[in-house]
């Protein structure tokens, strides 16, 4: 950590205006110039985080020579979604979720408080489309034909699928252009950053509307396992509790994530943001209480509602259970506590224990309480390769994050010109 | 062109483009065939199936797949367990032994009127022909949501090649199209499985049933299950004592996530225009907005 602190010391004295960048030339050096890495390179975290990554790229190459089955993966016939479904891409975007959520509450509501982590947010969702959703490329068996929804001839437009795979790539432009003010600043592109700063709002409005329509898609993808899934959990609200548990599992991610980049990049951080800094995470743990008992009292109106209260007696029952209050409503009581205690360590345990409760669910709905009737020694249970591909997607992810958040004016300040343009 | 025509394909082309033909869920990429020409399927009488596995052996030859053993030998260590489909055997032959004795009964994709896995297809790889057939083609991307959509767990993925195919019976569609009956049904030696038109197979299935009450139970599996199928199963004990799910209900697969995509159209219309008035409504007057400058930019 000590390395990465360094680092961020020499990015907070660079001069002001930025580089000039003229002609595509100027931009190919400054590139160069920017791709060096800055500080120590000996840090603890590369030394863990490279040697996974670089055994799951050669596993990406295997599983592309070899195809999906073991020893790659042990998805079967009977479960044909796994690891890579079920986390990287359902529980990836879910996290994701917190980019438009603070998008609707900066930019519609207007909502001053939190503009400081607007960027650091909106950077970290447009990176988990990139990376987690786009680790479906590794899962679909035939991806050389992964155009097909897009500039294919035959649409199948009825399909909840064909909407899901449309808004993801239509929200990562979006969530590009919501961020890309930062990278115009970064390249010191001041006619390029006027117009890309009068474009956010429309990219929000999109990106917010293309939000909820697939994270609740996300859920509709299940909608047709009617006979697979354990009646506890399947209802025709899936794609309801999908949305709705999308909001609190995002701004989860965002207060576990800012406790991380306010360690990490400290230094970058300018002193006023360091001030609201406590104020924004007891603001969001506040939303996460309220969505979190809305999203509870939806879940316990469901049981009902689809006659499910019976199976509650059952194992499945304590595991249903064991989700929904140990990993919603606990985390629920924590949040309004830690708010109005104004305990942040309590909020951030909080937070660490709903996105544990999100991962079990969406993994619920993918594999463990899909076809719940199997036996316990055919249940499909992630393979080694599976397991070190994810970890190797999602270290990816956090070197770009940080070669991004050094470079660029994500958590700092952005420069003074920039920001007299803004108002 | 007068200015009424554009403005309806400019309206028609801007409709598309955001909600595709989402605004009609009902008409599912599956229904669309109900139209017109009748659907053909398999007659199965399981009271008249031996359990010789010829039908097994000849669909491996119709399609080019490992050839089984089917001596009697091999037959009887094979029937012990209950086998599912494979991506190598797209029919197979389960035994029960029940209080009527021991019954036989062919399994394979039951070609749904109304198939889930033609509705979940994002690329239209699976498909509903307008004849019944259920078929899958070369434009799939691999996603696998035919297999989790499909009630019968039919779909079977190659997950052990580099270019993996979704592999099921397809009715023998190529025959079809040349007229030829599908292998199964040539090559069965008792007649335990007859091809028709759906309406010739469910009278036939009807008459059996009303000639020989003793013989059958009074349900023919596919009449009604999951919205109809174009295969049809006729049994002499109840179904769930040979390997059918009695819990699928009659609805047809697609219509359970018509719901969601109702709601598509009203959200990409309605949500950027509550955001927009939201948005203007929260917006500061002049006067704010100067306090708001003295405050200092953050």
């Amino acid at each position: 950590m000590a390395g990465e602190k360094l680092e961020t010391v020499d990015v907070v004295q660079e001069k002001p205006e930025g580089p000039s960048i003229k002609s595509f030339g100027d931009f190919i050096d400054f590139l160069k110039k920017e791709l060096k890495p800055r500080g120590n390179i000996v840090t603890p975290f590369n030394i863990i985080s490279l040697p996974i990554m670089l055994l799951g790229y050669a596993f990406i190459v295997y599983r592309l020579a070899v195809g999906l089955g073991r020893p790659v993966t042990n998805l079967n016939q009977e479960y044909p979604w796994g690891l890579w479904i079920g986390f990287d891409v359902v529980t990836g975007v879910a996290f994701a979720g917190g980019a438009y959520v603070l998008c609707f509450i900066v930019y519609v509501l207007r909502a001053e408080k939190y503009h400081p982590i607007i960027r650091a947010t909106v950077l970290n969702g447009f990176l988990a489309y990139l990376f987690y959703a786009g680790a479906i490329v590794l899962d679909i068996g035939r991806w050389w034909n992964i155009y097909n929804p897009m500039v294919g001839n035959d649409f199948g437009v009825n399909a909840v699928m064909f909407l899901v795979a449309w808004h993801f790539f239509l929200y990562m432009l979006a969530a590009l252009i919501e961020f890309s003010p930062a990278i115009a600043e970064w390249l010191g592109l001041r006619r390029v950053r006027k117009i890309l700063g009068a474009m956010t709002l429309g990219a929000v409005i999109f990106g917010i509307t293309l939000s909820t329509l697939h994270q609740s898609g996300l859920g509709a993808l299940m909608m047709m396992a009617k006979s697979k899934i354990h009646p506890l959990w399947y209802t025709e609200f899936i794609p309801i509790l999908y949305f709705v548990s999308s909001i609190f599992a995002g701004l989860s991610l965002v207060i576990f994530e800012g406790a991380i980049s306010h360690k990490v990049f400290g230094p970058q951080i300018d002193e006023e943001h360091n001030k609201s800094y406590d104020d924004i995470v007891i603001g969001l743990a506040r939303i996460c209480a309220v969505t979190m008992f809305g999203y509870f009292f939806l879940k316990a109106l469901l049981l009902v509602h689809e006659h499910a209260v019976p199976y509650l007696g059952s194992t499945m029952g304590f595991w249903y259970l064991f989700e929904v209050i140990g990993f919603v409503l606990v985390p629920c009581f924590m949040f309004v506590s830690g708010a109005q205690q104004k305990n942040l360590s309590t909020i951030k345990f909080a937070a660490v224990l709903t996105m544990v409760g999100i991962i079990l669910n969406r993994l619920n709905y993918t594999f463990i309480v899909y076809n719940w009737y199997v036996p316990l020694s055919e249940k499909y249970w992630p393979a080694p390769m599976e397991l070190v591909i994810t970890a190797s997607i999602i270290l990816t992810e956090v070197w770009a994050f940080r070669w991004m958040v050094n470079r660029m004016p994500v958590l700092r300040k952005p420069p003074a010109w920039a920001i007299e343009k803004e108002h | 062109m007068d200015r009424r025509t554009f403005l309806k394909i400019i309206g028609a082309g801007v409709a598309g483009a955001t909600t595709g033909n989402l605004l009609t869920p009902g008409k599912s990429s599956a229904e669309e065939s109900l139209s017109g020409k009748e659907f053909y399927g398999i007659l199965v009488d399981t009271t008249r199936c031996i359990g010789c596995r010829r039908c097994e052996k000849a669909c491996a030859e119709v399609n080019g797949l490992p050839i089984p053993d089917i001596s009697e030998k091999t037959n009887e260590f094979i029937l012990k367990n209950k086998r599912k489909t494979s991506d190598t055997q797209y029919t197979i032959i389960n035994r029960y032994e029940t209080e009527k004795g021991t019954i036989f009964v062919p399994k394979r994709c039951m070609h749904c009127n109304q198939p889930g896995c033609a509705a979940a297809c994002l690329v239209k790889a699976m498909k509903k022909r307008p004849s019944g057939h259920v078929t899958w083609d070369l434009n799939c991307i691999g996603c696998r949501l035919c297999m989790i959509s499909c009630p019968f767990d039919i779909p079977k993925f190659e997950y052990n090649k580099a270019m993996p195919r979704v592999q099921k019976c397809n009715l023998c569609w190529d025959r079809f199209n040349k007229g030829v009956l599908p292998g199964c049904v040539e090559a069965c030696p008792t007649q335990a499985l007859m091809f028709g038109s759906r309406r010739q197979i469910l009278e036939e299935g009807k008459r059996r049933i009303a000639a020989n009450p003793d013989k059958y139970i009074e349900h023919i599996y596919g009449e009604y299950e999951v919205g109809g199928t174009s295969h049809l199963y006729l049994s002499s004990v109840p179904f769930e004592q040979i390997g059918f799910r009695k819990d699928l209900g009659t609805v047809a697969y697609p219509e359970y996530s018509t719901g969601f995509l109702y709601a598509v159209p009203f959200i990409f219309v309605l949500w950027p225009i509550a955001m927009l008035g939201i948005n203007r409504a929260t917006k500061k007057s002049k006067e704010d907005e100067g306090h708001h400058e003295e405050k200092g930019k953050h």
